[in-house]
């Protein structure tokens, strides 16, 4: 899963496989990290801004 | 006594009425749950599973549930990727449908392993080659962008959304939500597909085994395809019985209708391309390996060829020849027939790509080996429907599911006294005798 | 698997067995049994449930009397090697690498404390070599002091199956290293069945040394995957492409035909197919 594991083999196959895993997570992560540090800001601009 | 939860403008039944039909699904489940905890502690000597069948209920159920939790992704792609914006309005159940779909995968496979507790080995000393592999990773990461496509609707929750950063949450992520369901096609083709893989490249077994391309066996992409097909059909259908039970409409017919026939299409160029590799594998493939058609299809009690009968003519050819047309979708009866059967058709898919192979004999003087499941896996597979049913409930009373629920089903304006006495129990609408079957 | 990626030549342990001298007697499942710390129940009349690594399986040629003919064909696991080298149909599809191919030895290998039991390696394995253990291993009392110590015994809910008693394998290397020997000879490794068998019915040694009797007895022919020159040895599923490292031998052609599945009226076999 990772390079540092012992199994690891810097092939084609573990390219392939674990890159378009590792891409997928990293949009899943950006995606929520981005959504959430967001919605915190909104947030405070409420709290800021009782009329909104 | 619930009623500051439930979304505005709709109707649910009192609340000891609903906390009996849970009870009831909770019955099964608990039931479910002891049968779990037995093959957890005990081993899976619980089940009827053997030597042969290393492959059983459990792995056809888990296949099975994917295949038609694919409405999920499927319309989820339809929806934010191709712009067909008339799935709005039922991409919320899909969503639902495929969580409860893939959770339940995910608990199936975590009976199903011998030792559990080493269930992460298949992620930390990942092979790369194993189709297996690619189905863990790919349903455990489809299965967090479903929760995240989740998430923003337990989050319009009336209490919940008073919540300046859960609401504000729930908008950025319906925002960005085209991204997730992107992920999730990308995701979901890998992991439907692998399943299939699963069978196709087991070379040493000639009931199974496909030629393909690169590294993938023709299943590999007849299983995508087909979950892209049938799995719309089953939020059809699930939607349909959830009409029936709480006893209105819940989704326009234009969605319903463009679901329909978009599944009817894929339905039709699926059974076409499942007849083709049918016929490559009966007169090229297997022959090559010395086998015959009727050598997979006789001399045993239950895998006669009415199986390949039912699966590719009467599931595949005869639900897409309603689907595809205008007048078979918009009659009701012609079209619960075809999502019914384009249901049961996926998932004998499935039984045939699991449980047959572990019956066809491969030497000469191996003999057919038939197998029956023990109660244990019997009470495991139902548990995920018990599950389904409960989350199902709970999410129709309290989350807003349905958009167009409270449009399609106006509430009759009461009288000013009357409206203060009635607001705190939302009127009757779940009938009394139903059972979690019906669910 | 990093070993695959070295040229060196290695050796190719592989088993031949004598159809036309196996009695049937079963000493062959015995050995192996003591030898592996196989575990058994007390009914072990299901013998979906029982592990048997080395299996002896009965077969006829359904013939009516009198010319009934019967052959017992003991099944070992085959070390499959696939069509290249390293893709036997079982190590291929493990998700967690918990079996291996040896490229030095051509051994498939299982490790029992990285198999999690999801036994697709039995799915994929058409001969059947491959075992599950549903329970717990529970010995009769005392016998734990017989157990083998060479052999880890296996708990519940892991994959097992024949190694080609692999142990016997690293002991004589152990010797000969410390003999100061880089080759192993003949004798120095031999599996528990093959010197169990009172009849000499099996024959083990290294397919690839031209020397040893294996080699001799089926002539395989590396062009083609190992199949054998020898008009009277055969391997079972040949077609399939699994090439096994267990070549049968035997005069009698009904018993060279139940190796494999034929089309009705196929005379030869074809070319097998070939995979990935």
């Amino acid at each position: 899963m990772f390079p540092f594991n012992f199994e690891w083999i810097w092939d084609m196959g573990h390219v392939v496989f674990m890159g378009g895993l590792w891409y997928a997570l990293t949009i899943l992560g950006i995606g929520m990290t981005y959504c959430i540090i967001k919605a915190a800001m909104d947030a405070s601009k409420d709290n800021g801004d009782p009329h909104h | 006594m619930d009623s500051a939860l439930i979304p505005r403008g709709v109707k649910r039944c009192p609340l000891w009425q609903f906390l009996l039909f849970i009870g009831a699904a909770g019955i099964v489940l608990l039931w479910g749950v002891y049968a779990m905890f037995l093959c957890w502690f005990k081993g899976l000597n619980q089940t009827n599973m053997n030597d042969y069948y290393g492959f059983a209920l459990w792995i056809w159920a888990d296949l099975a549930v994917i295949a038609v939790g694919g409405g999920a992704f499927f319309t989820g792609l339809l929806r934010y990727i191709f712009g067909k914006d008339a799935l709005k309005n039922i991409i919320n159940y899909a969503v639902l449908i495929g969580f409860i779909c893939y959770s339940s995968a995910l608990l199936i496979l975590a009976i199903d392993i011998g030792q559990p507790l080493r269930g992460w080995f298949i992620f930390w000393h990942a092979n790369v080659h194993s189709m297996l592999t690619e189905v863990a990773f790919c349903l455990s990461c489809y299965f967090g962008v479903l929760t995240i496509e989740y998430i923003p609707l337990i989050l319009e929750n009336r209490q919940i959304d008073k919540v300046p950063f859960f609401h504000h949450l729930g908008h950025n992520m319906h925002e960005v939500m085209a991204v997730f369901a992107a992920t999730g096609a990308f995701l979901s083709f890998f992991h439907q597909g692998s399943l299939g893989g699963v069978a196709g490249v087991l070379f040493g077994r000639p009931f199974a085994f496909r030629e393909g391309i690169f590294i993938w066996p023709w299943t590999f992409f007849l299983f995508t395809w087909s979950a892209a097909a049938c799995g719309p059909c089953f939020t059809i259908l699930v939607t349909k019985i959830t009409e029936k039970v709480v006893g209105k409409k819940l989704v326009k017919d234009n969605a319903i209708e463009l679901l329909a026939k978009i599944s009817g299409w894929m339905l039709l160029t699926y059974t076409i391309a499942k007849f083709i590799d049918t016929w490559y594998w009966v007169t090229v493939l297997a022959p090559s390996q010395g086998f015959t058609l009727m050598d997979f299809y006789s001399n045993n009690p239950l895998y006669g060829i009415w199986i390949l009968i039912t699966e590719i003519a009467i599931c595949g050819l005869v639900p897409a020849a309603i689907l595809i047309t205008p007048k078979g979708r918009k009659n009701p009866v012609a079209l619960w027939i075809a999502i019914s059967l384009a249901v049961v058709g996926v998932c004998l898919n499935r039984w045939v790509m699991v449980l047959q192979i572990m019956a066809v004999p491969v030497m000469t003087f191996d003999n057919w080996v038939m197998y029956l499941p023990s109660w244990q896996e019997v009470a495991t597979t139902i548990l995920p429907g018990a599950y389904g049913v409960i989350l199902i409930a709970i999410s129709y009373r309290y989350l807003p599911v349905f958009p167009n629920e409270a449009e399609l089903n106006p509430m009759e304006p009461l009288p000013a006294e009357e409206a203060e006495e009635k607001s705190v129990e939302p009127s009757v609408d779940l009938e009394p005798e139903l059972t979690p079957a019906e669910a | 698997m990093k070993e695959g990626r070295t040229h060196k030549r290695f050796q190719k342990f592989g088993m031949v067995i004598d159809l036309d001298k196996c009695t049937g007697c079963g000493s062959c499942m015995v050995a192996c049994m003591a030898e592996n710390n196989v575990p058994f129940r007390k009914d072990e009349s299901n013998k979906l449930l029982s592990i048997t690594w080395m299996r002896v399986y009965k077969l006829t040629n359904g013939m009516p009397f009198p010319e009934t003919d019967v052959c017992y064909l003991p099944r070992p696991c085959m070390q499959c090697a696939g069509q290249h080298e390293g893709h036997s149909p079982c190590v291929s599809v493990c998700p967690a690498i918990a079996t291996d191919y040896s490229m030095e030895s051509g051994i498939v290998s299982q490790i029992y404390t990285r198999c999690f039991g999801c036994r697709y390696c039995m799915a994929s394995c058409p001969y059947h070599a491959r075992y599950f253990n549903w329970w717990d291993p529970i010995w009769p009392d005392g016998m734990e002091k017989y157990l083998s110590p060479n052999v880890s015994p296996r708990m519940r809910g892991v994959v097992e199956k024949c190694s080609f008693c692999f142990h016997r394998y690293q002991r004589a290397k152990d010797r000969a290293y410390m003999e100061g020997r880089r080759e192993l000879q003949e004798d120095e490794y031999q599996t528990a069945c093959t010197q169990a068998c009172p009849a000499g019915a099996i024959t083990f040694g290294d397919l690839n040394n031209p020397k040893h009797a294996v080699s001799e007895m089926v002539e395989p022919d590396p062009k083609h995957s190992g199949r054998p020159k020898n008009p009277n040895a055969f391997r079972l599923l040949e077609r399939l492409g699994t090439n096994p490292k267990v070549y049968y031998l035997s005069s009698r052609e009904w018993v060279r035909r139940a190796g494999d599945n034929y089309l009705k009226n196929e005379k030869k076999v074809k070319k097998p197919v070939h995979h990935g």
